[in-house]
């Protein structure tokens, strides 16, 4: 059995038009049984950035509090928000120092830089850099999800047509994928505002 | 106060803190994750004025392809690029600080970096590591003892060669090299054929794919030309895009307005003296 496949997970995170998406399910299982139907997968870091962590449910909770704790460090010190670019790069760097013993969580970064440009990327669990101009995936119901997203992104997308595809894409993969689903959570988030909405999914 | 309750940034180095739980989990049965992989095609070779390296740019982890345009060419320093294969996390990371490591180098040398030093802090690197730094490198540049190209193995050992090639496609790249060949290249002969190196890697290597990505080094200049090549279109695109039929059905939306910046704009009166 996977280390991975312990928990189940499914995360994603999609670019639009001065707007990005993040979605993730909400199962929380230990190996078939499920334990929680409302886990907090996508964690806001400051306004304009946040980060979804798939896998080990205990690393996931672990590392969202280390990089709250390196994010505060940084406010204090520079008096302003990362950048996500810069975010990507401290969780690249906290993930290989722990190269030989990592930690086994794969993080989806997603945010808005400067000029509201949408920045997304992911990593593998030994903070290997992927960014993408589209989307990028993460979880046990990854391989759906690729091909899910890949039919169903279009670039340029305004927030509505995005909140759209990001969660036919992740309900229709979590419904082929048995260890994750129990519904959806989804951030859109402009400029302006962030949407947080809760889909209704299959609860099998 | 103990050391654990405060967790200072560290001072760099690996840490290896989690080995004894990831351990204990690898013998309870749960298999360790498998990590990104750059299959790769990655290849360098010197022509008349200087080296011309290429790569493709397919990410993997395990069979499925995770980035269709990753990129392989590393910078090193203004004159030094390095193609990289092998766990990405580990060539990404290796090729950045020995990056840092040959700028504060110029900036007490005050001089141009060479070839051999970035070589050398590389093979020293992976060799300490004894290979379980899985970094296969293709090292390349141009400084002031002429043109140089040379190879990087996982546990440190060095090749210095006129034309390389590195990673799960270096097969079919070097049959393309060995055939075809010779010293003194133009510049427009070298990059034809590193492209075709490369095509021969994407095409019949299953690791390999998506674009080639090349970079021209000569004496003074350097030109990288990302996705010089794109045999690998997307052939089945809809202008239409996907028409939901059934919209998704929402449980529960919280909106949170962000502050907007107002700009203040008012026209004040003179200070009265």
């Amino acid at each position: 059995m996977q280390i991975f496949e312990y928990n189940g997970s499914a995360v994603v995170a999609m670019v639009g038009k001065n707007c990005f998406a993040i979605a993730s399910d909400r199962r929380l299982g230990v190996q078939l049984q499920t334990i929680a139907t409302d886990f907090q997968r996508i964690s806001k870091i400051h306004d304009h950035l946040f980060i979804g962590l798939s896998g080990l449910a205990t690393d996931v909770q672990t590392l969202y509090q280390r990089l709250v704790f390196r994010h505060k460090l940084y406010q204090l010190r520079e008096e302003r928000d990362m950048k996500p670019e810069t975010f990507a790069s401290l969780v690249s760097a906290i993930l290989y120092e722990k190269r030989f013993g990592p930690y086994l969580c794969q993080p989806v970064i997603a945010g808005l830089g400067d000029d509201n440009k949408p920045f997304i990327c992911t990593m593998d669990s030994i903070g290997a850099k992927e960014l993408a101009k589209d989307f990028v995936v993460s979880g046990t119901a990854s391989e759906s999800l690729y091909g899910a997203c890949e039919a169903m992104f279009k670039p340029d997308m305004e927030a509505e047509e995005l909140f759209e595809t990001i969660s036919q894409a992740l309900l229709s993969s979590v419904d082929r994928d048995c260890l994750s689903g129990w519904g959806g959570h989804v951030y859109v988030v402009t400029p302006d505002e962030i949407k947080e909405k809760i889909l209704k999914g299959r609860m099998d | 106060m103990s050391q654990s309750a405060v967790d200072v940034p560290p001072k760099g180095g690996f840490s290896f803190d989690l080995c004894k739980r990831n351990d204990m989990l690898t013998q309870k049965g749960l298999k360790a994750p498998s990590f990104l992989k750059t299959g790769t095609t990655i290849v360098g070779l010197i022509f008349k004025d200087g080296v011309i390296l290429g790569a493709d740019t397919r990410a993997t982890e395990g069979p499925i392809v995770a980035d269709k345009n990753c990129e392989k060419i590393h910078y090193m320093a203004p004159n030094i690029y390095c193609c990289g294969a092998g766990t990405a996390a580990d060539t990404e990371a290796v090729t950045d600080m020995v990056s840092s490591q040959l700028r504060l180098h110029r900036y007490q040398t005050s001089r141009d970096s060479r070839v051999i030093t970035a070589l050398t802090l590389l093979k020293k690197h992976l060799f300490s590591y004894q290979g379980h730094v899985s970094a296969a490198l293709v090292l390349g540049g141009v400084d002031i003892t002429g043109p140089h190209l040379h190879t990087i193995y996982p546990h440190g050992s060095t090749d210095t060669l006129p034309f390389a090639t590195m990673g799960s496609g270096s097969l079919a790249a070097m049959s393309v090299f060995e055939a075809k060949y010779k010293e003194g290249l133009t510049r427009d002969e070298g990059i034809k054929l590193v492209a075709e190196a490369i095509c021969s890697g994407i095409f019949n290597d299953l690791g390999s794919g998506s674009n080639v990505d090349i970079c021209v080094i000569t004496k003074g200049n350097k030109e990288y030309l990302r996705n010089y090549m794109e045999p690998n279109p997307r052939t089945y695109v809809s202008s239409k895009g996907y028409s939901f039929t059934k919209k998704t059905e929402v449980l529960l939306t919280k909106i949170t307005p962000l502050l907007e910046r107002v700009e203040i704009t008012e026209v004040g009166e003179a200070m009265e003296e």
